[in-house]
């Protein structure tokens, strides 16, 4: 495990490491000789306008989308010629764009199907450790899901991500049509997952200063291309840089 | 006394909440039902009613493929000859070398082989596609029974004999009630069993974890896929099921009416079980179940009721299509969700209701504000 520099200056580990990774759909090139390492223990953002290939990149790490050429290495494993179903097994847990609810079963069944196909090794997680976190979903276990909020749905497929025990979790925009307070919550309960628990999370947002005020690490991506891998706090401070690709 | 007038309600409530101690009493009940009604039945009405249960077991199994699994199967006819055929070559003679209940198992088996076969094949299409590749089977499979004619009896197919009545049966049948048991009651019975065991194994199985891979996979394929789910394995899995209920219900069938030909397996056998599934409510056993009445009872309805209006006999045989397109329509308006979809949103509705605080009356709003000063 090779090491990298969080925004706190202590030495982390290399929970995924992504080398000359490249996507093409048909002769589009949405991913081209991406390389970066993602800190274990981290909140990374994958920040980028839209097209910039972000959504692109988690589907690629995550076996949604094969990778035309590279590699994602977690611990020994080389995910990009993984399938899809097997990532939870390794640890890796990806919460898709677009939420993902299954809309007829009840929340509880939703979460039981998150750990279906949890981390080898571990213990199944008790569905008290999800209402724990959100308390909400404890309340409406036996309701329906299509009957949730959108924040409530997030909270719902992120607790789902949660029961698989990963290590690594991909979450994509989860701040989609969400009202900022709820935003601010899940960002807020990511990091504590970061910080107290040691999850390591990659997250690709649309919202880049949201995203900079929780992540440790930031990767700009444009065009397919990582143009900037920085700490979140000198990525915050780079004028020209936010000016130029996050829009702020 | 308080305590022991709760304790029976208390031991019903636990029956009821366990899943499979409540598809055991339900099937218990229902079989108290078809008992009921296979002794007081003529044998004419018998062998209507077992007509009802094979094409339930298929809309049954159609259901948890096309309503729980989302694929969309043209073909289900195709299997229910599988099925059929291999009990006729097993039966065909009045001497079976395997027992009955052999007999369905082998045929069971068989259409699972097939299944499996296509399944993995239909695995990898979707939506119109997969309709498309089963609908080729739908109008495939009839012919090969064309093509081997030696073995399969061409178009005038293969005779089957059911097995004598077990003695065993007939004892305790005449035990009961007095009187011989007729092969119809007798056949009645054997398709409602079947029935009943395939709807216990089909409703435990949509509520275990492999349900939930089923309509996770249909609901949401790429939430599937991520929480572990191997994509390809549900869908053949579901094919597989379903094709094992085509294969018993085609089996029971050619027990009931003696005869396996191709024109007993076309095209418009799979689409009436399809008609069945959608009217009853997808991917609802009890939906599969009213569909399959009604493709049963209401063609003679609607005869008889053609008749009591003054219509002569074919007139009123025509009325028959008629009101079916009729019903069908209907349904299709006022309850797009199926019968069981329209009952289910109905109990919700109440529930809903009855959960609602009562509005305050003007009494007790005045006396709130009287409080409140």
């Amino acid at each position: 495990m090779s090491a990298a520099v969080s925004t706190d200056g202590r030495e982390t580990g290399t929970a995924l490491d992504i080398r000359g990774l490249t996507t093409t759909y048909g002769a589009v090139r949405a991913l081209d000789d991406v390389s970066f390492a993602v800190p274990s223990g981290r909140i990374t953002a994958v920040l980028g306008a839209n097209g910039a290939g972000k959504t692109t990149l988690l589907r690629t790490i995550s076996g949604l989308v094969p990778a035309t050429s590279g590699t994602v290495a977690l611990g020994s494993h080389d995910l990009s010629r993984t399938p899809a179903e097997r990532m939870p097994g390794l640890g890796l847990a990806h919460v898709p764009e677009g939420r993902g609810v299954i809309t007829e079963m009840t929340v509880e069944e939703n979460l039981r199907l998150g750990g279906l196909g949890r981390r080898t090794g571990t213990e199944p997680v008790p569905l008290e450790r999800v209402f724990d976190l959100f308390q909400v979903l404890g309340e409406r276990r036996h309701g329906v899901a299509h009957q949730l909020s959108g924040g409530e749905r997030q909270m719902l497929v992120i607790g789902r991500a949660l029961m698989a025990s990963p290590t690594v979790l991909l979450l994509d925009e989860p701040s989609l049509g969400l009202a900022p307070r709820i935003v601010a919550q899940i960002l807020d309960l990511l990091g504590g997952l970061a910080r107290d628990e040691g999850l390591t999370v990659l997250l690709v947002e649309q919202n880049a200063r949201s995203a900079l005020s929780v992540a440790d690490r930031g990767v700009v991506l444009s065009l397919g291309r990582v143009v900037a891998d920085e700490s979140a706090a000198t990525l915050a401070g780079d004028d020209q840089l936010r000016h130029a690709y996050l829009g702020f | 006394m308080a305590t022991s007038s709760a304790l029976p309600v208390r031991a019903w409530r636990r029956v009821w909440s366990g899943t499979g101690s409540r598809h055991l009493l339900l099937a218990l009940l229902g079989l108290l039902a078809v008992i009921v009604y296979v002794e007081a039945a003529s044998d004419f009405r018998n062998l209507q009613f077992a007509a009802f249960g094979y094409l339930g077991i298929a809309a049954g199994g159609l259901t948890v493929l096309t309503g729980l699994n989302g694929q969309l199967s043209l073909g289900h006819g195709a299997f229910m000859a599988i099925g059929a055929y291999t009990t006729a070559l097993f039966l065909d003679d009045g001497s079976p070398v395997v027992p009955l209940l052999g007999v369905l198992v082998v045929a069971t088996l068989v259409t699972v082989l097939a299944g499996a076969l296509i399944g993995a094949a239909a695995a990898r299409l979707h939506g119109p596609y997969i309709a498309g590749a089963t609908l080729a089977l739908a109008v495939g499979v009839p012919g090969i029974a064309l093509h081997f004619s030696d073995t399969l009896g061409g178009e005038q197919g293969l005779g089957v004999v059911a097995p004598p009545v077990p003695v065993w049966l007939l004892d305790l049948d005449y035990f009961f009630t007095g009187r011989d048991l007729t092969p119809s009651r007798y056949l009645s019975y054997v398709v409602w069993v079947c029935l009943i065991v395939t709807f216990v194994l089909l409703a435990n199985l949509s509520r275990s974890r492999v349900g939930r891979r089923w309509r996770a996979v249909r609901d949401d394929d790429v939430a599937a896929e991520v929480a572990g789910i191997h994509l390809g394995r549900a869908r053949v899995s579901a094919f597989v099921v379903s094709t094992a209920c085509a294969g018993l219900a085609g089996a029971v069938m050619a027990l009931v009416v003696r005869l396996t030909a191709p024109g007993g397996y076309t095209l418009t056998l799979s689409l009436t079980l399809l008609t069945a599934v959608v009217l009853g409510g997808l991917g609802s056993l009890w939906g599969a179940l009213i569909g399959a009445g009604l493709l049963s009872y209401l063609p003679q309805l609607a005869t008889n009721v053609g008749e009591s209006l003054g219509l002569d006999q074919t007139r009123a045989a025509e009325l028959a299509p008629l009101v079916y397109g009729a019903v069908m329509i209907a349904v299709i308006l006022l309850a797009p969700t199926g019968i069981a979809g329209a009952v289910r949103a109905l109990r919700a509705r109440r529930t809903a209701r009855a959960e609602r605080p009562p509005p305050q009356t003007t009494e007790s709003t005045v006396q709130q504000g009287e409080m409140s000063r």
